[in-house]
């Protein structure tokens, strides 16, 4: 185990009714890395952010971050650990504006109770004019101005996406989970994402994990990739590596 | 069209933007505060009426049209913050100290009724909420010594100031300035954490609780706050009608709510009020309108709720925003005009989201 | 003894109604999404339909009763096509304040045309007793058993080798699948309307003989809804079962407990059903996936 391991799975397995959607996957994630997780539809990539979340519990295997057994967490506590993500086919809250979604964000950094919020007492307006500081900033960031006032149902999906990488870095994360950010994008959109992942890890210092289909992305910003098929590891390492692996190639293109 | 330049973060945070808003919000002010001394003693009463429909509807609207958990048993809230009050005026307690215990207890009844409600989606709550409401009359009923059971009890009216509670300008003061607090509570909820929670909550669970939103704790304190609001509305409407029978908390009640912050538009505090001028005067809209129509028509039984509930179905489909979305449409129609597209205004749909998993 | 089975009977018998009110709920909402609270007032409607050929047109109750399912079904899938439909892809809460509405409306439109006393449908077997010994069971109860039973295999049935029961099915678990499998989902969803209808007016003409028909009857549909949750929403032998449990409970909380339990119990149990066993008796999950 090495000594900057920011996030440890071991020996992770669940199944659903029967069907092991996971089976004994261990890794690990260093700070200030890209980790992909690549793999066939149903290799159970997502299963495994999922696990993360804290959606699932898993049957057996346990998870730390950042040093602390996180495996028993309940989910809405990830957030507060340091562990934000961002979903496949986005889940905003499409009737509020970008701005209110990027809020919801700091959520986890708030220090008031329902008493002074229904009084909005002095100390919630300071905290709010905070958190909007720390939104605009995300904003500027990401590039979103133009879409700042608009409701996030009206958006394309391009711009979603970002809303949502937005909404995530806002709760100030360690580990950020990307779940096929690449994924509805256009190719100009692509490229552009993978500039944004690297400003994410060298201007944020945040350690970034996603699952990815976009090879060329993946071998852009990737550090180190995980390979998966059929819910179990099949290799781990550089993604030139990975791409050559015999058992990655089985894997895509069945025997 | 007008561009707002936001020169402060604190700005965003205020609840007026700006100073066109301040003003008007300043002229109504004005006229809700005369109004008193200009229309008839009868619709002062009505007006005080509306105002506390609103009181009930800021609750619902928290709980429907910004938590997006429904609920069919809001009477029973109304009713138990009408009672409890009552009750605690009949042994002694003063106005200032029963409001705000029949408050509390509504707002504790409503976090109870909250607790089942988090593992439940739509119908199970819609269901649920209808059954503890049926419950909540039947106790009533059954609570003589307490409630006057069937026969309802006469509600204590306190004084202030030399003047009773009954008098309708007094009263119609009493009952805009809870309106007025409670607006703005509401709204200071919305624009702080619990109320983006709540927002949270109704947009997606999922993404929520990702973001640290601590679901359950979410909706209990949704259902709480909602309670406490319907409850106090109930504390006013015990003396505004003076006498407490079970007939008068029903599912009609419940449903008039529902109403309210459909019609007035969902998801918006501006929507409570006009969902309560709406729900206040439609029974006399209607019986105007009774004397006008021919016999076989004005004299239909239960064309009351008939009409309300076409007028339920026909906002439903044409305007699901209500009567505010409509508001927003004709403003924004002035204000762009001659560059007006209906298309800025199409609805989106979602399309069935659950994806069963068996 | 024979006040235990006198009263397990006219339960069974109540209970029927409200399973039959929940099984057109459940199917609707299994293949739509759609909570229809106006699922009472169908029966309301059905029961006049009824004893507007029946006792009105004079027809024999043997052509009635089809005449009358058939009727529903068209009445049914006209809703479905007129007011329904324009609300797919709205939120469900839109869709279940439309249904509450609506049967607010069917109520008002019901006492416009046939008023607000009571009426009776003329059917063959009534007040008929069948003596079993010191027994004494009403025909018409027994009838309403018999009835739903019947239903309900004739139901099954449909479900099982129909080829249009079939594709409901499959619409009903994933419309999209389904639609790409070449089922037509759009007419589908109106037939599981019709005949969501159809059942229901078949609880209104089965109960016609024992309540009274009139506007409000269909309130009852308040207890059928608590019945489809008691059943486990989502299943259609729940929907019978926990129809069956409220209208037996009903009766004897009624008979020993003090006065107005009755009426509430079948609140109670949904209410304890839902703190113990929120799945319901027949457990039928589900869960977004994201």
């Amino acid at each position: 185990m090495p000594a900057d391991g920011l996030f440890h799975a071991e020996n992770l397995s669940i199944s659903f009714g029967g069907v092991k959607a996971v089976r004994d996957v261990s890794f690990e994630i260093a700070v200030g890395e890209v980790f992909s997780i690549i793999g066939p539809n149903g290799a159970g990539k997502t299963t495994v952010f999922n696990l993360i979340s804290r959606f699932y519990d898993a049957d057996t295997g346990r998870m730390t971050f950042a040093g602390e057994d996180m495996t028993g967490v309940p989910a809405h506590r990830i957030a507060e650990l340091g562990i934000a993500r961002t979903f496949q086919n986005t889940e905003l809250f499409d009737r509020e504006t970008v701005l209110d979604n990027l809020l919801v964000g700091r959520h986890v950094h708030r220090e008031t109770s329902l008493a002074s919020d229904i009084l909005f007492l002095p100390k919630v307006r300071r905290q709010e004019v905070a958190f909007r500081r720390k939104v605009e900033d995300i904003i500027d960031l990401l590039d979103l101005q133009q879409h700042r006032e608009a409701p996030v149902g009206s958006l394309p999906f391009g711009a979603r996406k970002m809303v949502e990488i937005g909404r995530a870095l806002c709760t100030e994360p360690k580990l950020l989970l990307l779940d096929e950010p690449s994924s509805g994008l256009n190719p100009e959109e692509t490229e552009d994402l993978s500039f944004w992942i690297e400003d994410i890890v060298e201007d944020l210092g945040v350690t970034v994990a996603m699952v990815e289909h976009d090879m060329n992305l993946v071998a852009t910003v990737s550090n180190r990739v995980l390979a998966m098929a059929d819910g179990g590891v099949i290799a781990v390492g550089e993604a030139t590596d990975i791409q050559s692996h015999p058992e990655v190639l089985r894997a895509y293109l069945g025997d | 069209m007008r561009f707002v330049l936001t020169t402060r973060y604190g700005q965003d945070v205020d609840v007026f933007r700006h100073g066109g808003e301040r003003f008007w919000y300043a002229l109504l002010g004005l006229v809700v505060l005369a109004a008193p001394w200009v229309v008839s003693p009868y619709n002062v009463g009505e007006l005080a009426l509306v105002f506390i429909w609103a009181i009930a509807g800021i609750g619902l609207m928290l709980l429907v049209g910004y938590t997006g958990l429904v609920s069919l048993g809001h009477a029973a809230f109304f009713a138990i913050g009408a009672y409890s009050h009552a009750i605690l005026l009949g042994y002694g307690v003063p106005f200032v100290v029963s409001v705000p215990i029949a408050v509390a207890l509504t707002a504790g009844v409503g976090a109870l009724v909250g607790i089942p409600a988090l593992r439940m989606t739509g119908v199970y709550l819609a269901v649920a909420t209808l059954a503890f409401e049926r419950i909540v009359a039947f106790t009533i009923e059954h609570s003589d010594p307490l409630t006057g059971g069937l026969r309802g009890m006469a509600v204590e009216q306190p004084s202030f100031f030399g003047l009773s509670i009954v008098n309708d300008q007094l009263f119609y003061y009493l009952c805009l300035g809870v309106l007025v607090v409670g607006l703005f509570g509401a709204k200071n909820l919305l624009r702080s954490p619990t109320g983006r929670a709540f927002v949270a909550v109704r947009d997606s669970e999922i993404s929520a609780e990702s973001m640290g939103v601590h679901l359950a704790r979410t909706k209990t304190t949704a259902f709480a706050v909602s309670a406490g609001f319907t409850g106090l509305a109930g504390t006013l409407f015990a003396h505004k009608a003076g006498y407490l029978a079970p007939d008068a908390f029903t599912v009609q009640t419940s449903i008039q709510l529902l109403l309210l912050v459909v019609v007035g538009g969902l998801g918006s505090l501006h929507g409570v009020v006009f969902g309560a001028i709406f729900v206040g005067y439609l029974p006399q809209a209607l019986a105007v309108a009774r004397d006008v129509l021919p016999a076989a028509i004005g004299q239909i039984p239960g064309l009351e709720l008939g009409v309300f509930g076409a007028i339920l179905v026909l906002f439903l489909v044409f305007e699901p925003l209500g009567i505010y979305g409509r508001w927003l449409k004709i403003r924004a129609w002035f204000d762009e005009f001659p560059l007006y597209r209906r298309a800025t205004h199409k609805r989106q749909k979602s399309y069935l989201r659950t994806e069963r998993v068996h | 003894m024979s006040e235990v089975l006198q009263l397990l009977l006219s339960g069974l018998s109540q209970g029927c109604v409200y399973g039959l009110i929940a099984l057109g709920f459940v199917m609707v909402y299994k293949a739509t999404e759609m909570l229809n609270f106006a699922q009472g007032e169908l029966m309301m409607v059905g029961a006049f339909v009824a004893f507007t050929v029946i006792n009105l047109m004079g027809l024999p109750f043997v052509f009635g009763v089809p005449l009358t399912l058939v009727a529903m079904v068209a009445f049914g899938m006209g809703l479905e096509r007129g007011v329904l439909r324009p609300m797919i892809g709205e939120p469900p809460f839109a869709v279940l304040m439309l249904t509450i509405g609506l049967g607010f409306v069917l109520r008002a439109v019901a006492g416009a045309i046939w008023g607000n006393e009571p009426r009776t449908l003329d059917v063959p077997f009534a007040g008929d007793v069948v003596n079993l010994g010191r027994i004494v069971l009403g025909v018409e109860n027994l009838v309403v058993i018999a009835g739903t039973a019947v239903l309900c295999i004739a139901l099954w049935l449909f479900f099982r080798y129909s080829r249009i029961g079939v594709a409901m099915q499959a619409a009903s678990q994933n419309q999209l699948a389904a639609y790409y499998s070449g089922v037509p989902v759009k007419r589908i969803t109106s037939l599981v309307w019709g005949i969501s209808a159809a059942i229901s007016a078949t609880a209104g003409m089965l109960v016609a003989p024992i309540a009274l028909i009139d506007p409000n009857m269909g309130l009852v549909g308040i207890k059928a809804f608590a019945a489809a949750i008691v059943g486990g929403f989502g299943s259609l032998p729940g929907a019978i079962v926990g129809g069956l449990v409220i209208g037996v409970a009903e009766q004897f909380a009624g008979r020993y407990l003090p006065a107005g339990a009755g009426e509430v119990s079948a609140f109670a149990i949904l209410l304890i059903m839902l703190f113990v066993r929120p799945e319901g008796i027949f457990a039928s999950l589900q869960q977004k996936k994201v």
